[in-house]
């Protein structure tokens, strides 16, 4: 059993860990910049290391300075560092540095994460065990001539992304030569600034899709669970704005062939720990392909926890001290329906960020209802790190009732200072797309179709 | 004259036009950066940039000044 951890990583995950890890009896240990210095994860740590200033021009410094974090890890002699998600959660580099240094990498093999962050690699790794993937590059893409080439190849329309990319930013759709030749440019160049890397992906773009996702834990053992799916397919930009589990488009029978695809992934990679599978779903032909392998804990992952009754922070921490978990995997029976709003610091109509002073800050409760949040009365919203201030999580018997505490609980959430989506949230609860299920990833622009007006804003 | 003023707290991460340049309707005067959004701050009608009050590295608060275009 591990009897202390390092929690690299800041605001509403650093705080989740932090909570998991003391009520298991851990000793925490939380990092911080100064721009968070007074957030409440820092606090509610055994202790915390201050790591680095005002990560200002270059946003989260401090939380990427790798050797800053070993040497905290050091000095306050844990035994173990987990990464949340994001920064440095899948650098294998890192993790091989925190093996090297004799602590605990709560994360699976740094050999698993390299070979599903390059997405082309991963890619291929999945075609040969057997898990669909959609038409797509097999090298990376390098220059435009090979760009037009490959897409002609593959049939618009097409999506472009960095082959060492996440997190959305520079994916960009393309229907024709002209819109490829801008997309690969952006993604081009973005991949550069934000990955190192200049590689690029090509794959066929699966219009009116859902975007489902299968969490597996890989046990010390060997054995690779699959504990259910995620829709998220409610998304601006590329990137997450609420999810549920089960998912209204999958059926009983798409459900387990998923699973079972998920469970070949983790297997093909020997995969030990918290992961997730991305597909997209074709829910009217009742199909999938492979999208990405998430190796860390993903940001949605307590609507799993809330049907399941699994804490995956804490099977996390067994499986990188080589334990069973805490559960019995034979009696796993996921029971009714669970939401996650995640409560983003941006106006609720164009998106754009809002950061600020918060003035008022007034978390919902109620039966079912369950807020994960990084901030409090009388904290500041940075411009430095990104936009999620809190998620707030519902869950009910069944989605008719997770959706009516749903919209209590946003009707509830009181924020002042920085600006929220929270009446974003209201309308998206509030939408027959939503409220029947029958919707895909191209829901957020049917409700918003103001967003698309003015401009590119990209990343996020 | 027209004054085009920061919607947001965020740090400038680029500067696209310079002092003296004609710009027309949407085109791109700087990019912010803000919570890891790239934000294209846009002309609002055709003009010459008369003055740029911003620099890369910048951090500009809501309201602030970003270029005057005449």
């Amino acid at each position: 059993m591990l009897d202390s951890v390092l929690v690299a990583n800041r605001g509403e995950i650093a705080r989740r860990v932090i909570r998991t890890a003391r009520r298991t009896g851990m000793r925490a240990v939380a990092v911080y910049s100064d721009a968070d210095a007074d957030l409440p994860y820092v606090r509610e740590a055994d202790q915390a290391v201050h790591i680095g200033a005002v990560p200002n021009p270059q946003p989260a410094r401090s939380y990427l300075d790798a050797a800053a974090i070993i040497d905290a890890a050091r000095q306050t002699g844990v035994a173990a560092v987990h990464p949340g998600y994001g920064f440095l959660a899948e650098n294998a580099d890192f993790a091989r540095q925190v093996i090297a240094a004799g602590l605990t990498w709560v994360g699976p093999d740094p050999g698993a994460i390299e070979q599903m962050g390059d997405k082309i690699r991963a890619r291929n790794l999945m075609e040969r065990a057997g898990v669909p993937v959609s038409p797509g590059s097999r090298e990376p893409v390098c220059d435009m001539a090979a760009a037009v080439a490959e897409a002609e190849r593959i049939g618009y329309p097409v999506m472009v992304k960095a082959a060492a990319g996440g997190g959305g930013i520079g994916m960009g759709v393309a229907a024709d030569e002209a819109g490829l030749r801008s997309a690969f440019e952006t993604a081009r160049s973005r991949a550069e600034r934000f990955f190192g890397s200049p590689e690029i992906l090509i794959e066929r773009f699966v219009e009116r899709a859902r975007h489902v996702e299968v969490q597996i834990l890989g046990l010390a053992d060997g054995r690779v669970l699959a504990l259910g799916e995620r829709d998220c397919s409610v998304q601006r930009r590329h990137q997450k704005v609420a999810e549920e589990t089960p998912s209204p488009g999958v059926s009983a029978g798409l459900r387990e062939r998923m699973l079972a695809a998920a469970v070949q992934a983790g297997q093909a990679v020997a995969y030990r720990g918290a992961g997730t599978v991305e597909c997209l779903v074709d829910a009217d032909a009742g199909t999938f392909v492979f999208l990405e392998m998430n190796t860390r804990l993903q940001v949605e992952h307590p609507v799993t926890e809330l049907v399941t009754g699994i804490d995956l922070v804490e099977q996390q921490f067994l499986i990188a001290a080589g334990e069973p978990p805490s559960f019995d995997p034979a009696a796993v029976k996921p029971f009714g329906h669970a939401l996650e709003l995640r409560i983003y610091a941006e106006d609720p109509v164009r998106f754009l960020p809002g950061p600020g002073k918060i003035t008022e800050w007034a978390e919902p409760a109620g039966e079912g209802v369950r807020v994960d949040a990084g901030y409090e009365a009388g904290n500041t919203v940075t411009p430095f790190y990104d936009p999620l201030m809190a998620k707030l999580c519902v869950h009910g018997a069944d989605r008719g009732q997770a959706l009516d505490r749903a919209r209590d609980a946003v009707a509830a959430f009181r924020i002042a200072g920085p600006k929220s989506n929270l009446q974003f949230h209201a309308d998206l609860l509030a939408s027959p797309e939503f409220s029947t299920g029958d919707y895909d990833t191209s829901l957020v622009s049917k409700l918003r179709p103001a967003q698309r007006d003015r401009g590119g804003v990209t990343g996020g | 004259m027209a004054e085009v003023r920061a919607e947001m707290v965020a740090n400038v991460w680029k500067v696209v036009a310079a002092e003296g340049d004609h710009v027309d309707d949407g085109d791109t005067l700087v990019m912010l950066e803000s919570m890891k959004m790239e934000i294209p701050v846009l002309a609002e009608g055709p003009g010459v940039v008369t003055k740029m009050h911003v620099a890369e590295g910048d951090v500009v608060q809501e309201g602030d000044l970003i270029a005057s275009i005449s």
